[in-house]
């Protein structure tokens, strides 16, 4: 089976609010381009589109559907979607080159967060039955789990503002003067709302050592699923993360990009992937710096591979989760080969 | 094209009624709520989950032993609810809560009603306020209270019910789903929808294949780019194919049998639906040229609705080799 690379990365600018589409076309079109001019490639080049967003979010049946226009989708492609955040789409089209079937894919996420409110609307992932129904909220979901951490001792809020200090530069102290959003969480350990996008190249080894001078190997990927019962599964702990860590070799990693949409969720993220001090986490300022749904995760993979590209960083691991309180989570390894 | 202006935006809200089959196990959880009784069901290690589960989360083995848990219980972690949003159990500020009732293992996700932040804490004891009607839903739990609570605050109404037989068991939940989003045309909709409030037809072509779309396209299908160059059309054009819609439904507002027909206006390179109306149902055919028939000006707005139908212009018919490409 062939080896797989990451040849290219685009995203588009995070911003609070675009006055663009639902369907992401005006975002996806000028980094569609920006990605084949990095690589050199063209749409006739690439085997294999596959994308990730979500209908909930857009408020709109097979929303997906016009997204295909900023391909430019005619004369047919071969094309598929996950209604997940696009690194699962990246997985997707990482098999379809492992089975032999394409040399190339080219794999995008797009989502209009700001068009709906998305804390409410993330709701809909929940249990259908006993849950949904009561429509609690994606920071509230968060917040109990932060609780749990800090009354066991595993973190303090103090952990909690290190975390987004890192990213902002801000003064933790100061940080930790602010009121609480939604007690235990303050403004800081909550992810922005993102509108956004992200574009991933994908292509056997052999091919990408002619797009770009260091590929991004995907030494490893894989992905693990927790129950989605909430009061069933011990919410201080990611053992789908754990799992997946454990059936990849992530010794000698240097950096690491996590997709944590709040301060405690990457306290769990390290612990469950057993990051050391040695490996440098989320040089992109991560999930809290810009969230743009459904391509946040894919743009890990994104980041974590355009720093092998540019020579600094020799192995990294690259994290993104879907659903509540981290219930799904894929880990990629990516190395300079 | 001006990129100076903003693209239209409107509200959109979408609503229904998410309707679902419950099964053995939800069912009798939610036929025990509807008698104010809560049952758990017991896994394959012996814990027992509260709301049940169908599957053992462990090693996925098919659960049916049940067994009550009382209407008391613990919380387990908390996090506060200064602004509450639509739909959730209460309009005043609350706590999220994983609660563990008594016999549990697991705990269940929902609202205490502890008044502020001060007056709840992991550890509390805290019980279940009933709505008043109870319907076989998970919201027949109202919400928790703390268990030495004054009881005096009216809940919110029950969600809606399937309908069944007086005194059948509860077979279908129904959760509504209202959602509400700010929906914004693209730049290029946006000019074509302001044309049409003046009774202009505006589609736009593509820098790369110089076809004309009309609505105009975020980005043209073949070549990826945005339509760019404006072009006006003229109102009239060819209908391209049709159907004769016979078969009544909700929300139909011409009487059957009418024309839906796909019409390519001159000029442009994609055909769009509308009504053909003006002529018998029968006598419609595919090259029938047709014309525009506007609504008076004062009706006017942002949508293609200001052309109440196509009818035909008695011209002769468009050759078929000449629109066989459109098809
Ligand atoms: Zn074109």
């Amino acid at each position: 089976m062939p080896d797989v690379a990451i040849a290219g990365f685009a995203k588009a600018p995070n911003v609070r609010e675009t006055p663009g589409t639902t369907n992401g076309v005006e975002m996806l079109v000028p980094i569609f381009a920006e990605v084949f001019e990095k690589t050199g490639l063209s749409k006739q080049d690439i085997g294999f589109w596959c994308s990730g967003s979500s209908d909930y979010l857009a408020g709109r049946a097979f929303s997906f559907i016009a997204a295909v226009d900023a391909i430019g989708a005619f004369p047919p492609i071969h094309e598929s979607h996950v209604e997940m955040d696009a690194a699962w789409a990246l997985y997707e089209a990482w098999l379809k080159i492992r089975m032999g079937e394409v040399e190339t894919a080219l794999v995008y996420g797009f989502g209009k967060s700001s068009a709906g409110q998305l804390r409410r609307v993330l709701a809909l992932q929940l249990d259908p039955y006993v849950v949904t129904p009561l429509w609690p909220d994606s920071v509230s979901i968060a917040g109990i789990q932060a609780r749990l951490g800090l009354e066991a001792g595993l973190w303090s809020e103090k952990d909690l503002a290190e975390v987004a200090a890192r990213g902002t530069g801000k003064d933790v102290g100061e940080l930790l003067d602010a009121p609480y959003l939604a007690d235990p969480l303050r403004r800081h350990d909550i992810a922005p709302v993102t509108d956004g996008a992200a574009v991933v190249i994908l292509s056997t080894v052999e091919r990408a050592r002619d797009i770009v001078d260091h590929p991004a190997v995907i030494s490893g990927i894989e992905h693990r699923v927790d129950s989605p019962v909430l009061g069933a599964r011990d919410l201080t702990r990611s053992p789908s993360t754990e799992a997946a860590a454990k059936a990849l070799d992530l010794d000698g990693a240097d950096l690491a990009e996590l997709h944590a949409p709040f301060t405690h969720q990457e306290l769990i993220l390290r612990a469950a992937l057993g990051l050391g001090d040695g490996v440098e986490v989320n040089p992109s300022g991560g999930a809290l710096a810009a969230n743009p749904m459904f391509s946040a995760g894919l743009a890990r993979i994104g980041e974590a591979a355009a720093r092998i590209h540019r020579g600094e960083s020799r192995k990294a691991v690259a994290h993104a989760t879907s659903g509540p309180a981290l219930q799904q989570n894929l880990v990629t390894v990516l190395e300079a080969r | 094209m001006d990129v100076t202006e903003t693209p239209l935006a409107a509200p959109l809200n979408v609503g229904f009624d998410y309707t679902r089959s419950t099964g053995p196990v939800l069912g009798r959880f939610v036929n025990g709520l509807r008698e104010r009784r809560i049952e758990g069901i017991r896994g394959s290690d012996g814990r027992v989950h509260v709301p049940p589960v169908e599957y053992d989360p462990v090693t996925a083995e098919q659960l049916g032993e049940f067994v009550p848990v009382g209407e008391e219980g613990t919380v387990v972690s908390w996090s506060w609810c200064p602004e509450p949003l639509d739909g959730q159990p209460l309009s005043r500020p609350f706590a999220w809560a994983l609660v563990k009732l008594d016999g549990a293992d697991t705990a269940l996700l929902h609202a205490v009603d502890a008044g502020s932040p001060e007056n709840i804490h992991s550890g509390q004891r805290v019980r279940v306020r009933w709505a008043e009607d109870t319907v076989g839903h998970i919201r027949d739990i109202a919400y928790f209270l703390p268990v030495d609570a004054a009881d005096t605050a009216p809940t919110e109404a029950a969600p809606p019910v399937a309908e069944r037989e007086e005194g059948a068991p509860v077979s279908v939940v129904i959760t509504p789903v209202h959602l509400k989003y700010m929906h914004s045309a693209s730049p290029e909709e946006s000019r074509y929808l302001r044309g049409l409030a003046e009774g202009k037809l505006i589609g736009q072509r593509c820098p790369a294949c110089e076809k004309v779309y009309i609505p105009p396209r975020g980005a043209c299908p073949t070549d990826g780019v945005p339509t760019t160059e404006e072009v006006e059309l003229p109102d009239t054009g060819i209908v391209t194919t049709f159907c004769i819609v016979n078969v009544p439904f909700l929300g139909q507002r011409l009487k059957p049998p009418y024309v839906a027909a796909y019409i390519l206006l001159d000029g442009a390179d994609i055909a769009f639906l509308h009504l053909v109306l003006g002529c018998d149902a029968q006598d419609v055919k595919m090259g029938m040229r047709v014309r525009a028939s506007w609504k008076p000006r004062d009706e006017w707005w942002t949508s293609l609705e200001n052309i109440s139908h196509f009818e035909p212009t008695g011209e002769p018919d468009a050759a078929y080799e000449s629109f066989a490409h459109h098809l």
